[in-house]
């Protein structure tokens, strides 16, 4: 019996089985699938009052859009909210992970958790996997220190700026700020710089698209997520219908079945 | 092409395409960067520091890829900050040195890192270390480094001397980074300047204007 047992059990060692069967599928033609990415613009920017976060809609499986409507804005903590770039999966993995990790952190310690909290778990998981997680955050919150905004790569470097952008429309919406941005802004016009500035991405940026998301996140902790702030791009009403009128088709001819339909009700036997 | 939009800026490492700088003087150092941070041929941060702080009174000049010099200067930093709070006593500069060396050595196949640590310690004064890509450490009189540092090498052996003052070190980080800022294309926007001397870091910003060059070209 232990003999035959011992004799079930596979050979010690890494198997590279799989390997050569991974082979042969890429050379017979059957590609791995893509991953969804979000070929994306994302942007922050401190004003007066906190932090503005701006995202487009668009999520994209290499030329084709996958998603017209999807979410970039990640929640993080009640003065914390995180903009990805990226592959989906990877930056939505990373940011609920994180985000988990401060709830406990803020249980632990029952106090409101530091921006820079977020960012060092974020940039050390980050560069832990060498670039490999493709997440490009814009980071946005408020603590005890005022207003800051983040911006971190892929590769876990992190630069904290008063205005940002990141993602294939990024050239885009750091053009709008560098002609437009000056610190101390209203909300009102912080909310018109975001706007424009994804909106550049959103016009100007193939990988970059539909709707833009805007989260205000301000000094007193008030958080107003603005879903689809605007929609930029409404798909265009129907002007004119396709039914056809009465009698558009010809009638030749007509032919009378009777048919006779017979129902018996069978009932369930319940006891 | 459509389908890889998302793939040339997101494959491309951020990088520090750097002109960085230390020199010692009698009482402390002066240590100056340049600004910019790019991801190929964008400009990632224009506003960029460079020169970061590992305790008060030493720094580091990071060149290289700007996630694996951030990530060393934060382990580096804690580590001596750990030490600091052990033994009741400011760490050295040369352990600060020794520390960031061992980092660079043993892992110098996965890192791509040009570090230059600068500081003020009690036993020595002001120290300029330089640990190159391969894991190096060596104590210079002064020391340059980052892509912009070949356009300078000439001009910094000219004009340093030794027992220059504070003041005439400044001068001559300033003039450096600016030549260097004016000719490599992956080094530019403002040139930031750290006097570190028993009292701590005082800093100060120079904005780039137009060289003596540009002027002889008539631009």
């Amino acid at each position: 019996m232990q003999a035959e047992l011992a004799r079930e059990l596979p050979p010690a060692g890494f198997n590279f089985e799989n390997c050569k069967r991974n082979e042969a599928l890429i050379n017979g033609g059957f590609l791995a699938p893509k991953t969804v990415k979000t070929g994306t613009t994302i942007a922050g920017i401190i004003f007066k009052d906190g932090v503005i976060l701006g995202a487009d809609t668009r999520a994209t499986e290499g030329p084709i859009v996958s998603d017209k409507n999807c979410s970039k804005i990640h929640y993080l903590a009640p003065n914390m909210y995180c903009c990805g770039a990226g592959t989906a999966a990877d930056t939505e993995m990373t940011t609920d992970l994180v985000s988990s990790q401060l709830a406990l952190h803020r249980l632990n310690t029952g106090r409101e958790v530091p921006v820079v909290c977020a960012t060092t778990l974020l940039k050390q998981k980050l560069f832990r996997y060498q670039g490999n997680i493709s997440a490009a955050l814009v980071l946005g919150g408020v603590d005890l220190t005022g207003p800051t905004i983040y911006s971190i790569a892929p590769h876990g470097s992190v630069d904290k700026l008063p205005y940002t952008s990141m993602g294939s429309g990024s050239l885009a919406a750091m053009s709008v700020f560098e002609s437009r941005y000056k610190p101390d802004m209203t909300e009102e016009e912080a909310k018109k710089l975001v706007r424009d500035a994804i909106a550049g991405g959103v016009f100007n940026d193939l990988g970059s698209g539909s709707n833009i998301d805007l989260c205000v996140i301000r000094k007193n902790k008030t958080v107003d997520y603005l879903r689809n702030y605007e929609i930029a791009n409404r798909k265009g009403e129907r002007t004119l219908d396709y039914s056809f009128l009465k009698g558009t088709t010809i009638v030749t001819g007509t032919k009378t079945f009777n048919l006779d339909i017979t129902e018996t009700v069978i009932p369930m036997e319940v006891a | 092409m459509v389908h890889d939009i998302a793939d040339s800026w997101m494959d491309a490492a951020v990088s520090t395409g750097t002109t960085i700088m230390a020199v010692e003087f009698d009482g402390g150092v002066v240590i100056g960067a340049d600004s910019r941070t790019s991801i190929g041929t964008y400009v990632a941060n224009r506003v960029t520091d460079k020169l970061t702080r590992i305790t008060d009174k030493i720094y580091c000049c990071r060149s290289g890829s700007a996630a694996d010099t951030q990530a060393i200067a934060d382990i580096v930093s804690y580590s001596l900050y750990y030490h600091e709070n052990q033994t009741n006593e400011e760490p050295l500069v040369s352990e600060a040195a020794s520390e960031f060396r061992n980092y660079c050595y043993n892992y110098r196949d996965s890192l791509l890192a040009g570090i230059i640590v600068a500081g003020w310690d009690k036993k020595l004064g002001g120290q300029v270390y330089s640990v190159p890509l391969g894991g190096m450490l060596i104590r210079q009189p002064y020391t340059i480094g980052g892509s912009g540092s070949s356009f300078i090498y000439a001009f910094a052996q000219e004009n340093f001397r030794k027992g220059m003052t504070r003041d005439e070190c400044v001068e001559f980080v300033k003039k450096a980074v600016h030549h260097a800022m004016y000719f490599d294309g992956s080094s530019g926007g403002v040139c930031r300047i750290g006097v570190i001397t028993e009292t701590g870091i005082d800093r100060d910003i120079f904005f780039a204007t137009e060289s003596k060059a540009s002027k002889d070209q008539g631009n």
